[in-house]
């Protein structure tokens, strides 16, 4: 078999796992077959992306080709954030069983088998070539998500899940209504057929209404400011395997599906007619300063990054806004960057819940003698979203000025800056909780975690050097992917 | 223009605006439920009108009909039904577990930030 | 319910002709409005309307939770076989033409049967266990409780 023939077992391969996964008895079965089948995953998409960066891969499902059957088709895009999501999977898997043993001690066999839907989702929603066919694993991965969020121990996570439900459910259906209203006008939904037959009714007001509507429903599923409402609730109440995934995957992926829909399907010449630009402009920018003063207030770290979150895809949002090859390789090398640093920041504060059982910043006093390995890979992670030098949160803040800057727009570098210095405010004040302040007095010593926790935190935190010295994977393989998504048909 | 001619966007839009109503008015969790459900069928009526072709038969092949509507937005929405389904089914399943946890299934009278610490 | 003799004769009258219908859809959902979905939501609610009347202990008593969730599983890998046969065989990813081969109709016939057979499986037991779990909450939670005590 060709890789163009193994290309959609990335996506299957977890999607057919899954019901037997359901069925596993005890722990271990059924975590080492979600294990098997991601890193199977991952491996099938490493070896995709050389080849999907040069030409297109297509895969006809029932051998039907389009407009009957529904396609694959992989270009530099897909193929890079289909790796990402894929490697933060592989990862991700070993550190969250110890996690999850204590979190969800009952049932495992379910929760892997949600935990693989939710990835198939993901990667479904990443590969796919078909309009409807998103919204399909975008309900898949979003339904299994609802739940495993609901499986916190946290009084509220069952609420959290709720609202996050009814955001989520909105989104969809916001989606499922632009595309509705462009199937209508054009008869196809197939993206590089409905790239082609746009243009030609794209001063209708159903178009431009589709348009709108597909906006609406990927910023609800993306948390764009200000849709950014369930995030919060939904990061700090899921279980520490899921809040790690969600924050490293979930949002990275809506950012795709706004960029293929909006650069590949619209086209760049339909974007400059409407207020695009403007408008993620503004909401990014709100977004970065607002949602990190938020997370200054926060005494709860998961929250706190949780906010961070919210001001991440700000500057995706502000990167996406210059509507240039520049701009949309910072907005996707800032996705895979964050990506690196939040997963590893997640995982030091969630691996510091399961030592300490608090998520209170109170409860992080004297933790840097008591974990120092973790504590010094939070520092470490925290400075990588400060943006340090030599981090990969330096790379993709020099790109997004570099293209403010081509751009002459100076206040989009004041607000990168200005968030920056929110950014050590935050940081800041965990590790300082951690490494200044002395524990409080009563506690019983705590001891540092374990290694099944320490080696995958410690891998993303070398991820987050390694990618900030050698940039040939990220930048380059961005910008041909930004390349293909700006030239209209993949 | 022609306004009854469109009388199912009509219809459409008038269950989309009192479903979102529903959701957003943030009272009981059932109701949003029920309100989530209703924004959802005007989406259903969208796209099946849409297939319909006046004075064209059903998708069956038969003998001395050329006319056809077309079957695929049904297709799709028998999907969006599963999903909606689906999504009751979690949705309601969510408020059972709310109802345990905090005695009461009003959403606005909830705060999910009081605590973050395990209770069990 | 149960002892309203109206209820139950009309009950018993009614379960297998609904069964009837949903077979009905399901096989020929091929080539007339029908399909898995429809056929595995009607099964299920003849079961469901068994279990209104009889009570949910009668009904558990045909179908246990834990079938349920074995067929669940059971309908979704039949539909993955069919699909991973295809390239087995030779083609693609839910390629029908290559299971009978030098008979493409046949072997689209019977590749759709299949699935759909696989997707009325799964739909049924999906929709008689989402019923069991709101029906049987009470107890679920009191058996929780005591899996923690002890």
């Amino acid at each position: 078999m060709s890789i163009l023939e193994w290309m959609p077992f990335s996506v299957l391969l977890p999607l057919l796992a899954a019901p037997v996964c359901a069925l596993l008895p005890g722990r271990f079965l059924p975590w080492l077959l979600a294990m098997a089948s991601v890193t199977a995953s991952a491996v099938i998409m490493a070896f995709v992306l050389p080849e999907a960066v040069n030409e297109p891969m297509r895969y006809f499902f029932g051998d039907w080709p389009p407009p009957i059957g529904i396609e694959y088709r992989v270009d530099a895009v897909n193929a890079f954030i289909g790796l990402l999501i894929a490697v933060m999977g592989t990862v991700i898997l070993p550190w969250g069983r110890i996690s999850v043993n204590r979190e969800v001690p009952q049932r495992q066999g379910l929760f892997y088998a949600l935990f693989l839907l939710s990835f198939a989702g993901l990667m479904g929603i990443t590969l796919t070539g078909d309009a409807f066919n998103v919204f399909v694993f975008l309900e898949i991965s979003s339904l299994s998500t609802y739940v495993l969020v609901a499986q916190g121990r946290s009084r509220a996570a069952p609420l959290s899940a709720f609202r996050y439900l009814v955001m989520g459910t909105l989104g969809a259906t916001f989606y499922l209504i632009g595309i509705g209203l462009i199937y209508i006008m054009t008869g196809t939904l197939n993206m590089v057929d409905l790239a082609e037959r746009l243009p030609a009714v794209a001063d209708s007001r159903a178009v431009q209404a589709a348009f709108a509507f597909i906006i609406v429903g990927i910023g609800l599923k993306l948390a764009l400011f200000p849709l950014h409402r369930w995030l919060p609730g939904a990061y700090a109440n899921a279980p520490s395997a899921v809040t790690v995934f969600l924050a490293s995957t979930a949002t990275k992926v809506a950012i795709y599906v706004l960029l293929r829909l909006v650069f590949t399907v619209f086209g760049i010449e339909f974007v400059r007619q409407m207020p695009f630009a403007e408008v993620f402009f503004v909401l990014g920018v709100i977004g970065i300063l607002f949602a990190s003063i938020w997370a200054i207030e926060q005494d709860n770290a998961k929250r706190l990054l949780a906010y961070s979150s919210v001001a991440q895809v700000g500057y995706m949002a502000l990167a996406i806004s210059f509507v240039s090859v520049a701009g949309i390789s910072a907005g996707l090398v800032h996705m895979f960057n964050h990506a690196l640093m939040k997963a590893a920041l997640f995982m030091s504060v969630c691996t510091v819940i399961y030592q300490v059982g608090s998520p209170h910043i109170s409860a992080f006093r004297g933790l840097g003698r008591q974990m120092p390995l973790t504590m010094l890979a939070f520092v470490l992670a925290g400075l990588s979203l400060i943006g340090v030098p030599l981090t990969v949160g330096f790379i993709s803040k020099w790109l997004l000025i570099e293209t403010a800057m081509a751009d002459g727009n100076w206040f989009a570098v004041v607000v990168v800056l200005v968030g920056s210095l929110l950014a050590v405010m935050y940081i800041g004040k965990v590790a300082e909780a951690a490494w200044l302040r002395p524990a409080p007095e009563g506690r019983e010593p705590v001891r540092e975690a374990h290694p099944g926790l320490l080696v995958p935190m410690w891998i993303l935190v070398a991820a987050n050097f390694y990618f900030g010295i050698d940039t040939r994977l990220t930048v380059d393989v961005a910008r041909r992917g930004a390349e293909m998504l700006m030239g209209g048909s993949p | 223009m022609d306004w009854l001619g469109h009388f199912n966007y009509w219809v459409v839009i008038f269950l989309m605006m009192t479903g979102f109503y529903a959701v957003i008015a943030r009272g009981n969790m059932v109701k949003i439920i029920i309100g989530l459900n209703i924004f959802q069928t005007s989406v259903f009526i969208l796209f099946i009108s849409a297939g319909k072709i006046i004075g064209a038969s059903s998708p069956v092949l038969e003998k001395g009909v050329d006319l056809y509507s077309n079957p695929l937005p049904h297709v799709l929405i028998l999907t969006a039904i599963v999903v909606g389904v689906a999504t009751t089914a979690v949705g309601l399943a969510l408020a059972v577990r709310v109802r345990e946890n905090y005695g009461s299934i009003q959403d606005d009278q909830l705060t999910e930030e009081e605590d973050g610490e395990p209770h069990t | 319910m149960k002892t309203n003799g109206i209820l139950r004769v009309v009950t018993r009258f009614l379960i297998p002709l609904i069964m009837l219908f949903a077979l009905y859809i399901q096989f020929h959902g091929e080539y007339s409005p029908g399909g898995g979905f429809q056929a595995g939501v009607i099964f299920a609610a003849a079961w469901i309307l068994f279990a209104l009347v009889f009570g949910l202990d009668e009904a558990l008593a045909v179908v246990p939770a834990g079938a349920q969730k074995v067929l669940a599983s059971i309908g979704v890998m039949l539909y993955a076989t069919i699909g991973v046969l295809g390239v087995v065989l030779g083609g693609q990813f839910l390629e029908f033409t290559p299971l009978i081969p030098g008979s493409p109709q046949g072997a689209q016939q019977a590749g759709i049967v299949l699935v759909e057979l696989g997707v009325g499986i799964t739909v049924a037991a999906v929709v008689m266990l989402i019923y069991t779990l709101f029906a049987d909450r009470l107890r679920v939670v009191a058996d929780l409780t005591r899996e923690e005590i002890d």
